[in-house]
């Protein structure tokens, strides 16, 4: 079962490398040409070709790449002719940090507030929390994110803009840099998360066993921590697990307002230079990352929920 | 009609206004703002005053007038481009579900794989190899967003392709595109409509976020995104500027949900 969800995933990502290999292929014009320019005499161009290997079948040259890509090397970029490797793996760290800090923030905020709200649902408590967390579901991300730099570091100078980190950093000096980016999207993430936990909780409360504990006498709060949230984990820990598949991605543009060093930022760039091999590799990094998260909250519920190990898939 | 709008809770009625309000800002441009769209009229990031009700923009141009225009290129753009998503996901959608059979696989397969990639991730790499344009970025969202469309459009129209009335129409001879047309679309529309709104936002700021990132409307021409772009380095001066775009974005968008979610309510009444 788990296997069967395992290899349709692995199809995807070859579907999509494939996806994103055509794509740089069918290019309008010639990747050589485009980069070289106009003035650019046909040796240049054909020795450039040569370099990128561009004179070999496409077959072949999917293979190739494809096969490097596995083995970590990711060929050289077109702006700098650096390795593209040796940029994206730090990057790609940087970018996994960020979301890790804003999820472990998020996830224990957000269930807490989602039993409470479930708990005093339709209370003027319940309805303020959902209309908060609707509007940050509305807002764009770098509306929150321009609102918190207005607030923290040119009101009150706490914390700082931008978030530039670099590899000499201690790890306290790193969390207090992104600690708004980390905050930006804790808040949407959060918002998510609540709703969603809010939702399973009181649906779970209208069954039967809930009724049963309360007329035994028991206190609400236990009720819902012991008989209601276990039954209401399953939905819980997939969008927890939907949601870090979202931050993955999400970052992109938190990652722009911050001028944060992550791999968001690496691509943005390198789509404006047109620079193919990192778009290339850290386009299909993010596809792996965010397939592979979607793919882990489907075990998380199976394995949480019984049921759905009998369903087809 | 206008006993539903009475009916409508408070929420909704919020909504209604705050989209009535951009609506006229956006339709009614060029009467309001004071100046022209891209002409330079003043000091860099001046402040508020009775000469500029918002004051400036990076480079001295009137921010109020910038944000009327920007109302009706970010609108229209995102309207634009959800039409033609919800054509083309709902066109595929009742395709799949009054077809079936091999169609349907393929359709959903390859729906499938277009989901399974983060849409901004995909977008951008799209966007790098075609370049920004804006017919181009109206298409890619477009596609890209209509693989929603249709997983809903499908749901729906195969709950009623198994009605009587379906089948009775198929007895009676008629073909695909009739029972599409005369059966399906008319069934399936209120929870079509709902989507619709939920589409339009999420359209909306995705375009938002594209033009933030430089890959939407290009300049000079006024798009809310991509005027938090251009004045973003003013907040670390403590101007306020990029917060009045990315705010009336956030604005119309809390002001969609708000009907959406009334939509929502009576979609879902209407099935009990």
């Amino acid at each position: 079962m788990i296997l069967k969800r395992t290899g349709a995933s692995v199809i995807t990502v070859f579907i999509i490398s494939l996806i994103i290999f055509i794509g740089v292929e069918v290019l309008p014009g010639d990747v050589a040409e485009t980069v070289l320019g106009q003035s650019a005499t046909p040796e240049t161009v054909a020795a450039f070709r040569r370099e990128l290997k561009l004179d070999l079948p496409p077959a072949t040259r999917y293979i190739a790449w494809l096969k490097a890509f596995v083995q970590g090397d990711f060929g050289n970029s077109l702006a700098n002719s650096r390795p593209v490797a040796q940029q994206i793996t730090w990057r790609f760290a940087n970018t996994l940090f960020l979301a890790a800090t804003s999820i472990a923030i998020a996830v224990p905020v957000a269930v807490l507030l989602g039993i409470l709200a479930a708990l005093y649902r339709n209370t003027f408590f319940d309805k303020a929390i959902s209309a908060i967390t609707l509007s940050f579901i509305s807002f764009p991300e770098f509306f929150i994110a321009y609102i918190l730099i207005g607030i923290f570091s040119v009101k009150y100078n706490i914390f700082p803009s931008l978030a530039s980190i670099d590899q000499s950093m201690s790890l306290g000096a790193k969390l207090y840099t992104i600690l708004l980016p980390a905050l930006t999207l804790t808040s949407i993430v959060t918002a998510h998360i609540m709703r969603q936990t809010r939702a399973a909780i009181i649906n779970v409360l209208a069954s039967a066993y809930i009724e049963m504990a309360e007329l035994k006498g028991l206190r609400r709060l236990r009720i819902i921590a012991l008989h209601a949230f276990p039954n209401s984990l399953s939905p819980v820990i997939n969008v927890i697990a939907v949601n870090m598949a979202y931050l993955v991605v999400g970052v992109v543009i938190v990652e722009v307002v911050f001028v944060y060093p992550g791999l968001g930022q690496l691509l943005v760039d390198a789509v404006s230079k047109r620079d193919f091999p990192v778009v290339q590799a850290s386009g299909l990094i993010f596809a792996i990352t965010y397939i592979f998260l979607n793919l882990f909250a489907d075990v998380m519920s199976m394995l949480a929920n019984p049921k759905l190990r009998k369903t087809q898939v | 009609m206008f006993k539903l709008l009475r009916q409508s809770p408070i929420s909704a009625r919020f909504g209604m206004i705050m989209i009535v309000l951009t609506l006229i800002l956006a339709i009614f441009a060029p009467l309001i703002a004071p100046y022209e769209e891209t002409k330079v009229v003043g000091d860099v990031w001046e402040e508020f005053s009775s000469k500029f009700y918002l004051g400036t923009d990076h480079i001295g141009r009137d921010l109020f007038t910038r944000m009327v225009y920007g109302a009706r290129n970010t609108i229209a753009l995102a309207f634009f481009t959800t039409a033609m998503s919800f054509s083309l996901g709902v066109l595929f959608g009742f395709l799949a579900a009054s077809v079936g059979g091999w169609l349907e696989q393929i359709l959903s397969r390859v729906f499938d794989i277009l989901m399974a990639f983060p849409t901004l991730i995909f977008c951008l790499m799209i966007l790098s190899i075609v370049g920004a344009s804006i017919p181009n970025l109206i298409i890619t969202v477009a596609i890209l967003d209509s693989t929603r469309v249709y997983r809903l459009a499908r749901a729906v129209a195969m709950d009623i392709a198994v009605m009587e009335f379906v089948e009775a129409a198929r007895l009676r001879g008629e073909g695909n595109w009739w029972i599409m047309r005369h059966e399906l679309l008319p069934n399936a529309l209120p929870p079509l409509v709902a989507e619709f709104g939920l589409r339009f936002c999420f359209v909306f700021l995705f375009i938002a976020s594209l033009s933030f990132l430089g890959l939407g409307i290009q300049p000079p021409t006024a798009d809310w995104g991509g005027m938090v772009r251009e004045n973003a380095g003013a907040i670390t001066f403590g101007i306020y500027t990029p917060l009045f775009p990315a705010g009336a974005i956030a604005f119309l968008t809390v002001g969609v949900n708000l009907v959406v979610d009334w939509f929502l309510h009576i979609a879902s009444r209407l099935e009990d």
